[in-house]
């Protein structure tokens, strides 16, 4: 019995550096740059080793989204909203679709899969840079119709000042909430179908309710800034999205695949046996089956794009306006501006808006775990 | 299944064919370009096969990137060799060794996989600096290794809790210690798990640019920095960054190429639960 404790120890003791490290990098730096962001890195001195730092508490937090110089990071951080949305659906979408039709075993699956699953391996500055050459105003993607006979597109992929889905930051609250009554609305009409009761009064009811409360208080919110700023999605960013989507459906579809592969043929004759055709197979039976990889891929996929620093940089530089991302702007604030107090809260509000999906994830991962 | 021309074959194959040419296509204009002379490369064109093949942008893209490229190499082996086996040793005791809390550490050590790494970056680059390592490469590999640690600790947890607990009991019964189980039953059998792990790593690593450009200076630069250097440029002509491109993309093709199989395991195992 000696013996298995001594053992239990060498174990424990053989984790132990891993733990330290994690804690300090990861914990330990977290906290420290939370402290970072609620000093003022020493005005001036900022350049000196050990600037002189005082506790502002949240003033680079309410400076960044109330102050008049911090425009661009609010328009990075509707950029960044937007492009996680488009690259979810067009990432978890596309990857699903080319996952089904592989399922359906063609001829030179093998090499169809590497095709699409090969951007996978590439650094995203390799990418980037061949992206940027194909969306060239005058070249590349826009050149492409004339090809079959039609006329070449004129659209600026990287620099155009469209936009649309546009709003006034000084109504953020009331756009926040017919955001949430717009995705309770959703989620009650999709749980209609199962469980009616629970659906209208857990979903469908308070979505309305709030929905109709914005609509009709909504004068009467606090206004978020002293003057009207419109922010929206930025035609310049769907390049970005494009390339991005590019990169990453071969991911979501080889974990479909993945998933397929995983779902026994005989649960597949049965299905086809009771009369399913073959889209209702995957509408009914195999992607809900496949509901963990789903919630795997969104997890992962809205992580990528929070952090999506590379290739942006790669594709317009880290300072193009247009498709801003404040993952760029936190590298701008800190490196080249040298306001580390300003870049800190910048991480932060990304880090909180990341957490705010891992953490619950990871907390159901390890209660499935304790319970398996 | 029946090679009868119907509707749906033709549609399945048609999509899938217009698909490739969608995901083929960046490549195709990477290589074209990349063997066309300088004089020769001009937007409307630039689909065009080129009518004179200038192999010399690939010895001038290796010329400029060829101290970047070492770099990397060097950064890439010894972060990959140096989380891989933190990892394996890691996954062990979580598998097999498990105490109180140890599920608990461990979905703490996940945690660090799913950071946005910004969160980090100013204090890694202030103790880098306190400990003179900013700048270079052991400072790089350093991080590397630490941020790696999730990952592979996950990959080889998974990895280990498919052997036997039985295993580890007999070896148990015949004296082996905590040591010995690991280097005489568990280490032989995870040659997969090393190689599905350090492939992994070997990419990620490589095509790392973050932590690059911000803690590293310029004679330091993995070839990620140096390639956005190359490109950045306006007045480059393109058939250089496209040959520095495929430069960089080279080493974790071939990894993707050959050995795809192992590839495909790191991805999912980062997702797919065992």
């Amino acid at each position: 019995m000696r013996e298995a404790s001594r053992d239990r120890l060498k174990a424990f003791l053989t984790l132990l550096p891993s733990m330290v490290l994690i804690g300090i990098f990861v914990y330990g730096f977290i906290g420290n740059t939370i402290w970072t962001s609620m000093t003022d890195w020493g005005g001036s001195g900022s350049l000196s080793l050990t600037p002189e730092k005082n506790f502002v508490g949240l003033d680079n937090y309410v400076e960044l989204f109330t102050g008049f110089l911090y425009s661009g990071f609010r328009q990075d951080l509707v950029n960044a909203v937007y492009y996680s949305v488009m690259l979810l659906v067009g990432a978890v979408g596309l990857g699903m679709f080319i996952a089904i039709l592989l399922d359906q075993k063609p001829k030179g699956e093998d090499v169809l899969r590497t095709i699409f699953l090969y951007p996978m391996s590439l650094s995203f500055i390799v990418s980037g840079t061949i992206w940027r050459w194909l969306l060239a105003p005058q070249g590349g993607v826009n050149v492409l119709p004339k090809y079959v006979g039609m006329e070449p597109l004129t659209f600026e992929w990287l620099s155009s000042q469209a936009a649309i889905l546009e709003f006034n930051w000084q109504n953020l609250f009331q756009v926040a909430l017919y955001v949430i009554s717009f995705i309770m609305i959703l989620v009650g009409l999709y749980l209609l179908k199962g469980d009616s009761k629970k659906a209208i009064r857990r979903w469908l009811g308070p979505g309305i309710i709030i929905g109709a409360g914005a609509w009709l208080f909504g004068g009467m919110l606090p206004e978020a800034l002293f003057m009207e700023e419109t922010h929206g999605f930025n035609m310049a960013t769907l390049g970005i999205i494009m390339a991005t989507v590019w990169q990453y459906s071969g991911y979501t579809m080889a974990l479909y695949l993945a998933g397929f592969n995983g779902i026994s043929q005989d649960l597949r004759d049965a299905a086809m046996l009771d009369g399913a055709s073959e889209v209702n197979y995957y509408r009914y039976v195999a992607i809900p089956m496949l509901k963990p990889i789903t919630i795997s891929a969104v997890i992962i996929l809205s992580h990528i794009s929070l952090k999506m620093f590379d290739l942006i940089f790669a594709m317009t530089g880290p300072d193009n306006a247009e498709t801003g991302h404040p993952a760029l702007n936190m590298f701008l604030t800190t490196f080249r501006a040298n306001d580390f107090a300003k870049g800190a809260a910048i991480a932060i509000v990304l880090f909180l808006i990341a957490a705010m999906f891992i953490v619950p994830y990871l907390v159901a991962q390890y209660r499935q775990r304790r319970r398996g | 299944m029946k090679s009868k021309v119907t509707f749906g074959s033709v549609f399945l194959y048609g999509t899938l064919g217009l698909l490739s040419l969608f995901f083929l296509m960046p490549a195709y204009m990477a290589v074209v370009t990349a063997l066309k002379l300088p004089l020769n490369i001009d937007l409307p064109t630039a689909w065009e096969f080129p009518t004179v093949i200038n192999w010399s942008s690939f010895s001038d893209a290796i010329k400029l990137l060829k101290p970047n490229f070492i770099n990397s190499l060097i950064l890439t082996v010894c972060a990959t060799a140096g989380s891989t086996i933190l990892g394996s040793l890691n996954g062990y005791v979580f598998s097999k060794w498990k105490f109180k809390g140890s599920e608990v550490v461990f979905t703490l050590f996940l945690f660090g996989m799913f950071i946005p790494y910004q969160v980090i970056l100013i204090p890694l680059f202030q103790t880098l600096r306190a400990m003179n390592l900013y700048g270079g490469l052991p400072g790089l590999i350093l991080a590397h290794i630490v941020y790696g640690l999730p990952i592979t600790t996950l990959i080889f947890r998974n990895f280990y809790s498919q052997i036997p607990t039985a295993l580890i009991e007999s070896g148990r019964l015949d004296g082996a210690g905590f040591f010995s189980i690991y280097t005489r039953i568990v280490f032989p059998l995870s040659i997969p798990g090393f190689v599905v792990t350090s492939l992994w790593q070997f990419t990620q690593i490589w095509n790392e640019f973050l932590w690059g450009i911000c803690l590293t200076r310029h004679s330091e630069n993995p070839i990620t920095v140096g390639l956005a250097q190359l490109a950045g440029g306006q007045a480059v002509s393109w058939n250089l960054p496209m040959a520095g491109s495929i430069m960089a993309a080279v080493p974790v093709l071939c990894i993707y190429i050959f050995l795809g199989r192992y590839f495909i395991r790191g991805l999912l195992a980062g997702s797919v639960k065992e």
